[in-house]
């Protein structure tokens, strides 16, 4: 079991979340060219190693978090959320 | 090597079994082959057997960074089946079970093929319409023996299910293909390896690519952990690891992502289950067969998020054995032997790739999802074709790496490009 630190809600069992995906992915422009949106929708890296990914915590706050995890030996590195601006406006909040 | 035949087996029975040479040999790698496959699994040995054995072609090596039997090969949970709807993929999978139903003669090795009928579980009408419809395009397409069983004929042939009404899915009837099955994993690629050896296929072990060199379009040679070798042509079948080769031949990404699936096997028990049976209903999967030894051999979904660790983890063991639990109740007391996970290529459209490549010399067999084992016969058969021939034949066509550029994704799940959905 992965254990996650939400920046929201504390750390959690990874069974809480749902993994995304390849976070270093940069959809491009909607009126870019298709071969910007084919190599964004269907190519990936498929990093052996460390790499930044999204998790959504779905059983939690709802927030997408940038995870930064090594796919070898899924170390967890640093959580962030996905949104910065978000965050700064809940703490803003608070 | 020697044969496997009524008489040599009652003679080695006589004889003590000494007289039994090993099944492959362990050669010195060559400096050049004309053929080089990456990879000694299930697809690269049967890539090597056929490209031997049809296509008369002489001094090919097989690569395989551990030993033969130690990767997926030996990770999986078996099951043999061609019921596919897609057109592609149903013609294909029906080839690779006409080549299964073949398979230990042709090998001259049993692989103990058993078509005991694949009974998927449905749970609701419309379940039913959505089955029929599959199994009824299989019929009209070459596969015979697709049938949609009602409750009674499904009582009575898998007689331990958990029939209960009141069960949070009852079972109300099966898509049965009888003609499927499952077949002993290790003797298929041992029994490919031992075949491929006999035509005079190299098999290196412990031999792993670390570096891959180019002259422009062109791979020139692999530098391995046993020396350089240089290559006429290259062919890549490494499931799992497909990315890796893939960077390392600086061809940068590709639609696969690198997911883990867990399979199971209990302690061995008396006859209890004599088909493969599938239970996918409201998020849950399962399927289980029992092997020749009596062991309970049953797997479910993916990690449900990218990894190359060959190791798996607990949510997942949890699940299945909850899903084990709701179809089997029986099982309930039986002991786990041991529980393994396997590195597999996920896909963007859950589909294969048997395709040339953007270097000239360079072919791709990839991207096998969850289906891999079943499919290596024609996975071999088609990929020697392409190897042999530098064209691609109509069965394989539909199975190459521009099929998102033009649209023609083949989703047999309709789920999307999200490779963890394809389980």
């Amino acid at each position: 079991m992965l254990r996650i630190a939400c920046p929201f809600c504390g750390t959690r069992d990874h069974s809480e979340f749902s993994y995304g995906g390849d976070g270093s992915v940069n959809y491009p422009a909607l009126d870019a060219a298709l071969e910007a949106w084919h190599d964004a929708v269907f190519l990936r890296d498929n990093i052996c190693g460390r790499q930044v990914e999204t998790w959504q915590h779905v059983h939690g706050c709802r927030m997408w978090l940038l995870v930064e995890r090594d796919t070898m030996t899924h170390e967890i590195f640093s959580v962030r959320p996905a949104h910065a601006g978000l965050a700064t406006v809940l703490e803003a909040t608070e | 090597m020697t044969r496997f035949t009524a008489w040599n087996v009652f003679w080695q029975g006589m004889t003590g079994q000494k007289g039994w040479s090993r099944q492959w040999r362990d050669p010195a790698p060559k400096a050049h082959y004309d053929v080089v496959i990456v990879g000694g699994g299930l697809h690269g040995l049967a890539t090597a057997y056929y490209l031997a054995k049809t296509h008369g072609v002489k001094n090919i090596a097989v690569l395989e960074k551990g030993w033969i039997g130690g990767g997926n090969a030996g990770r999986n949970t078996t099951i043999v089946r061609s019921n596919y709807a897609q057109p592609g993929n149903r013609e294909f999978y029906e080839h690779s079970l006409k080549l299964w139903e073949n398979l230990s003669h042709e090998l001259n090795y049993n692989v103990m093929f058993s078509q005991r009928s694949h009974v998927a579980l449905l749970h609701s009408p419309g379940a039913i319409d959505a089955a029929s419809r599959n199994y009824n395009t299989m019929r009209l397409t070459g596969t015979p023996d697709a049938e949609i069983w009602d409750l009674p004929t499904l009582k009575r042939a898998v007689p331990h299910l958990n029939y209960a009404a009141n069960a949070r899915f009852p079972i109300i009837g099966a898509a049965v293909q009888k003609r499927a099955g499952t077949a002993r994993h290790d003797a298929a690629v041992w029994g490919y390896a031992r075949a491929a050896d006999a035509r005079g296929v190299d098999i290196l072990q412990n031999c792993k690519v670390e570096g891959i060199s180019r002259d422009g379009g062109r791979i020139t040679a692999l530098d391995t952990s046993r020396g350089r070798i240089t290559a006429g042509k290259v062919a890549f079948a490494v499931a799992g690891s497909t990315s890796l080769l893939w960077q390392m031949a600086g061809l940068g990404g590709l639609p696969i992502e690198s997911h883990k699936l867990q399979a199971f096997v209990s302690e061995p028990l008396k006859p209890l289950l004599d088909q493969v049976v599938v239970f996918g209903m409201g998020g849950a999967h399962f399927y289980i067969s029992q092997s020749d030894k009596g062991g309970m051999v049953f797997g479910g979904d993916l990690d449900w998020y990218k990894s190359y660790a060959q190791r798996g983890n607990l949510p997942i063991v949890q699940d299945v054995a909850e899903a084990a639990m709701s179809v089997l109740p029986c099982l309930g007391r039986v002991k786990l032997l041991r529980h393994w996970s396997g590195l597999v290529d996920m896909s963007m459209d859950g589909s294969h790739f048997i395709c040339k490549t953007p270097l000239d010399n360079l072919y791709l067999n990839a991207g096998w999802n969850y289906g891999g084992f079943k499919a290596s016969p024609a996975s071999g058969w088609w990929f020697a074709d392409l190897i042999a021939s530098d064209r691609p034949a109509p069965m394989i066509a539909p199975f190459d790496l521009k099929r998102f550029e033009r649209g023609l994704q083949i989703d047999e799940r309709g789920a999307g490009p999200d490779c963890k959905l394809h389980g």
